[in-house]
């Protein structure tokens, strides 16, 4: 296969090129260790298919990058490795209207 | 290997990649004589398409007259109760006008179902066997009108089907076809990205103003935009989830938009604005994936790509159509049914580039001959109903510079 990124690790998919997340190819266990930007992160939490996860810093106010398309801004600072899901985004158009529960 | 893509010319100029005779009812009470009609024929290419309502109407109307001059089309039988409201003489001059052999057959004139039915499979027979001895000619991929459709969708068909066919899509826009595509409901948040990919600012006006009038639509029924199981599946903003069917339309320059009925008039790539003008009337304005195909047809659209993760086995009358699976899981259990395995992103054996020209290199192939999924399995689905739409803008359709 082609690779998208140079450092993605096998279990996550960087959709498009300058993508600032990465989204789980399958469900992937809490406290699984993966290499993201190069440096190995430890999950604090499980990460279901399809969810996301920060490949580089984001700061408060950037928005979160999918195949090349803003999807939303982060509401608080993102490092390498987090989980990316409502705690941290907010969405440009609309007002979220679903809180994940149990994510601080 | 890509074979030389062949088609019949038709009067209009257009070619079409199949030779079907279409019997078409003219309402609900002539479906089934129709339908008796097409049976024995259907494998050798006789399709059922029609319209069950009574009350004339100007959308159904248009869209009969479309799909009866498609380019698929090389013959059409019209059956009729009788005593309907469609305009039926309109309907068959214009068949006539655009050079195609057509015969109208109403029940209450030639002695019932019976009689009918036996009138109609002898025609059928006679314009079926002319058909083959037509002659085709050599087909360039910028003749060919593509539109894309999602369904049965699951988490899967924003990460790789609709993608891959997003690249098909720019594949195609690059060799100078036209691509369509459409569900502006489901665009909700794309519309300021999407307008920048207008050819115009005015056009990308008009891009925002569908958007605009889909969500105003869907919120008058009561439809949600983004619901619990969104978020549970990892979508965390309506923008996040209108990007997965977003994506099907590739990263070309928008060339116009469009509404049903109008063929495009060149190249390029085009939105098809599905939701009725007006006041909220008659309902969903597509009440399942089929009534979507159609309207892509009726565009013109040769053939169908469709992205499915859950395993949607529809095909269309009159155009074949692709099914692409998002989910390696479902491609697994259906593959019968499936024609490409994009679910091959997830399992990283390919690539969105590799799966998308795999589509491309399909679609070609299709348009050379070769039989879909669907098609080998004898899906004809067909449905038509009421709506109503005004004109398109003249912002919607920028001339070339």
């Amino acid at each position: 296969m082609a690779s998208s990124e140079p450092q993605a690790d096998p279990r996550l998919l960087v959709l498009a090129p300058g993508d600032n997340i990465a989204v789980a190819r399958q469900e992937i266990a809490a406290g699984t260790q993966l290499i993201i930007a190069g440096h190995p992160v430890v999950l604090q939490r499980a990460l279901g298919f399809g969810h996301k996860i920060a490949v580089r810093a984001i700061a408060q106010g950037e928005k979160i990058i999918k195949y090349g398309v803003p999807i939303g801004s982060a509401t608080a600072d993102i490092a390498p490795g987090d989980y990316v899901h409502s705690h941290n985004v907010a969405s440009d158009y609309m007002p979220n209207t679903v809180v994940v529960e149990g994510v601080a | 290997m890509t074979q030389t893509m062949r088609g019949w010319r038709r009067a209009d100029g257009r070619k079409g990649i199949r030779n079907y005779v279409a019997v078409a009812y003219l309402v609900e009470c002539a479906h089934h004589v129709a339908k008796e009609i097409a049976w024995p024929h259907r494998e050798a290419g006789a399709h059922v398409i029609g319209f069950p309502g009574c009350y004339p109407n100007a959308y159904a109307s248009k869209m009969m007259q479309r799909l009866c001059t498609h380019p698929n089309v090389g013959a059409v039988l019209l059956v009729s109760l009788g005593c309907e409201g469609f305009n039926k003489k309109l309907l068959e001059q214009t068949i006539k006008k655009s050079g195609r052999p057509v015969e109208l057959l109403a029940i209450q004139e030639h002695g019932g179902t019976r009689s009918t039915i036996e009138k109609g499979r002898a025609w059928v027979e006679t314009q079926l066997k002319a058909l083959a001895a037509q002659p085709t000619e050599p087909m360039a991929v910028s003749e060919l009108v593509v539109g894309t459709i999602c369904g049965g969708s699951d988490a899967t068909s924003g990460l790789t089907a609709n993608p891959a066919m997003g690249r098909a899509f720019d594949f195609l826009v690059e060799e100078k076809a036209a691509a369509i595509f459409e569900e502006t409901g489901e665009l909700i948040g794309m519309e300021d990205w999407m307008a920048a990919r207008a050819v115009t600012p005015e056009l990308g006006q008009e891009i925002k103003a569908c958007v605009a009038k889909a969500a105003r639509y869907y919120e008058t029924l009561g439809y949600p935009s983004f619901a619990p199981g969104n978020a549970d599946g990892g979508l965390t903003t309506i923008e996040e989830k209108s990007l997965g069917a977003y994506a099907k339309s590739g990263a070309s320059k928008i060339s116009g938009i469009i509404k049903p009925g109008d063929i495009p008039p060149r190249g390029g790539l085009y939105l098809l604005d599905v939701v009725p003008d007006g006041e909220v009337r008659f309902g969903f304005p597509n009440i399942s994936d089929n009534a979507e195909i159609v309207e892509l047809i009726a565009c013109g659209s040769h053939l169908i790509l469709f992205s499915t993760g859950r395993g949607s086995v529809v095909g269309s009358a009159l155009a074949p159509v692709i099914k692409v699976c998002a989910n390696p899981r479902t491609y697994e259990r259906m593959a019968d049914d499936m024609d490409v395995n994009a679910g091959r992103i997830l399992t990283g054996e390919a690539d969105l580039d590799e799966v998308g020209r795999e589509i491309f290199e399909l679609i070609k192939q299709v348009g050379a001959g070769r039989t879909t999924k669907s098609e080998g399995l004898g899906h004809q689905e067909f449905i038509l109903t009421y709506k109503s739409f005004e004109p398109i803008g003249p912002a919607c359709l920028p001339a070339v510079a």
